[in-house]
């Protein structure tokens, strides 16, 4: 029972961050039709430059704000000269774009701040431990679990309700029509890239009290968010959610009843559901 | 440009590679005889990528797992006392064609984005087995192999261990497969495959059974892939879990859009221009990645052909 809760909790911790990377990515792919390769590498951007913030403004909470903000507008500066050039163009091409991106990327992040791994500390009001059973449980992941509703919650209002929202959706059900009605389209795909890169690095950001910091931390999370996106559908909200929370049970029970094989789980659970259910399980036809 | 012309040119073309990679040796230092060797065995690897890029417009994200299966077989083939080369190498060409038909048979049912993930996800799932099957695969060390036995050939026996012989054992092994690979190409079967590119409908629809056409390449490429890789276990005298991860699979990716796609020879040259440039760069900065990507990124955006096919298209411009 003890272990239990605990997995469950780490469950939904790395299943909420998780959602957050996964659902910038399932967004873009909705409205540009781009499955963005270097989607890990902004998750790994938004940890690094926030953790860079930090020591600036020493504040946590300065640095979960605005080192995010940063990279959604390094997202845009990309989206801008790189992505427009190729939206007509094939898939393969979109993602071969994306992946030169990541390495750029990754690259540089070695180049700045070296090959080496970074910690931060999680803010004095989150950092300590609560009981739980005869454990002690960090209230950081707690924290997690609860941000990660908030902002989905947020997300779905500002889709559904808002005039932007609305826009968006428009663009993506049928761009040249919105075209058409006078949606300034390239300008709406700018910004839609922006706020997908702004959920990778919040996600990053989110991420660095729970992990280390090291140049490698994106490969694991795109490979990851691609898994959640595909299961649950390229372009759906709720798949995303519950692809992540998934994906986040599949991590911290695998161990328990899959032993050494629950490092294939995800991988199986993507091929299954790829054969049964290519659309993913909320995706349309 | 007639066909023919085209077909014959590229003979010509190919034997005339063959023969000025035969007298490279000579002239490079045993440093860069090594690089050409490794060049080969990749440009082989990309080729066979190719197969199902270039001609199926099949992206696969996961054929390093072919590739891994090739090398694993080998080394362990090897390693449990297996005394030739040649058997060594069948049993690893053996393993990928069994791992890509059984593979292949559920990933050809679909397109695009579809194929390329569920090929990621395959090609990770060998790669668990690789860095889990501790026993059998020596975990996340690899397994290394200490001593390659020499090869018996008509009665000669020739150690692999020098450079240049380990070279020119390649050079033949990679011709070969590459002769194999033109002559599919240049089938019946070839243009069936192209016209699955093309529209696979209208190919299903004139009675052709698309999904079988899509597996036998699969499998094709597949056994190349296990083909490179097991070059490459011999070559680097190891097999090594990093042979298997996906991002092991981008480099034939990579190496084929360098060159470009539409031409037979492109991938090859997209290996040499990734060693080469590789070289250069590492000996002025640690940093090679971002010079790949630098380069990469302006590559796909203004010649999707690559760099070999955008070459190729000035001069068959011209004459036109």
């Amino acid at each position: 029972m003890e272990s239990f809760v605990v997995n469950l909790l780490n469950g939904l911790s790395w299943g909420m961050l998780l959602f957050l990377i996964s659902v910038g990515l399932t967004t873009v792919f909705g409205v540009l039709g781009v499955l963005n390769f270097a989607h890990g590498s902004l998750f790994m951007l938004g940890a690094y430059l926030s953790m860079w913030v930090m020591h600036l403004v020493p504040s946590f909470w300065a640095g979960l704000v605005l080192g995010p903000v940063l990279v959604a507008v390094i997202g845009m500066v990309i989206e801008v000269f790189f992505l427009r050039p190729v939206y007509d163009r094939d898939v393969s091409y979109q993602l071969l774009l994306t992946f030169a991106i990541l390495l750029v990327l990754d690259d540089a992040v070695r180049l700045i701040w070296g090959p080496g791994y970074h910690v931060v500390e999680a803010p004095q009001i989150l950092a300590g431990v609560f009981p739980l059973f005869n454990h002690s449980y960090p209230v950081y992941r707690l924290f997690l679990v609860c941000i990660g509703p908030v902002i989905g919650g947020g997300l779905w209002f500002f889709f559904k309700f808002t005039r932007w929202g609305k826009l968006i959706r428009a663009a993506a059900m049928d761009r040249e029509m919105a075209e058409g009605i006078g949606i300034r389209v390239p300008l709406l795909f700018t910004a839609v890239f922006g706020l997908g890169t702004w959920l990778a690095a919040l996600g990053g950001a989110l991420a660095a009290p729970h992990q280390s910091i090291g140049p490698s931390m994106g490969e694991r999370v795109i490979i990851e968010s691609f898994i959640v996106v595909v299961i649950g559908g390229l372009g759906s909200f709720p798949g995303a959610f519950i692809g992540a929370i998934v994906l986040g049970f599949l991590e911290a029970f695998g161990t328990v009843f899959a032993g050494r094989i629950q490092m294939a789980l995800p991988y199986i659970l993507l091929a299954v559901v790829l054969l049964i259910r290519p659309r993913g399980l909320f995706g349309e036809k | 440009m007639g066909r023919n012309t085209s077909v014959k040119s590229q003979f010509i073309s190919g034997v005339s590679i063959f023969g000025i990679l035969a007298l490279c040796p000579i002239f490079f230092p045993i440093y860069w005889t090594m690089i050409l060797t490794e060049i080969l065995i990749m440009g082989l690897f990309a080729m066979s990528f190719n197969l199902l890029f270039g001609y199926s417009g099949l992206l696969s994200f996961g054929q390093a797992g072919f590739f891994g299966l090739g090398a694993y077989a080998t080394t362990i083939s090897i390693l449990h006392g297996v005394k030739s080369i040649w058997l060594a190498m069948l049993i690893g060409m053996a393993a990928s064609a069994i791992g890509a038909t059984l593979i292949g048979f559920l990933c050809v049912r679909r397109d695009e984005i579809f194929f390329a993930m569920l090929t990621l996800g395959f090609g990770m799932m060998i790669y668990t087995v690789a860095h889990n099957w501790r026993e059998l695969t020596g975990g996340s060390d690899g397994l290394s192999l200490f001593m390659v036995p020499p090869i018996h050939f008509f009665g000669l026996e020739v150690s692999l261990e020098p450079p240049r012989a380990m070279y020119y054992f390649s050079l033949i092994i990679v011709a070969a497969a590459v002769y194999i690979l033109w002559r599919v190409i240049r089938s019946p079967f070839g243009l069936m495959l192209m016209a699955s590119r093309e529209n696979k409908d209208r190919l299903y629809f004139v009675g052709a059974n698309v999904k079988n056409i899509r597996l036998f390449a699969f499998v094709i490429a597949g056994v190349m892939a296990g083909l490179s890789g097991a070059l490459f276990s011999l070559f680097n005298h190891m097999a090594a879990p990093s042979f298997v991860h996906w991002s092991f699979s981008a480099r034939p990716v990579l190496m084929t859009i360098l060159g470009g796609s539409e031409i037979f020879f492109g991938p090859a040259c997209g290996a040499a221009i990734f060693f080469v440039l590789e070289q250069l760069v590492t000996s002025i900065t640690e940093n090679w990645m971002i010079v790949l990507g630098a380069i990469l990124i302006p590559v796909v955006i203004f010649t999707p052909k690559g760099i070999l096919g955008t070459v190729v298209s000035w001069f068959t411009d011209n004459k036109a």
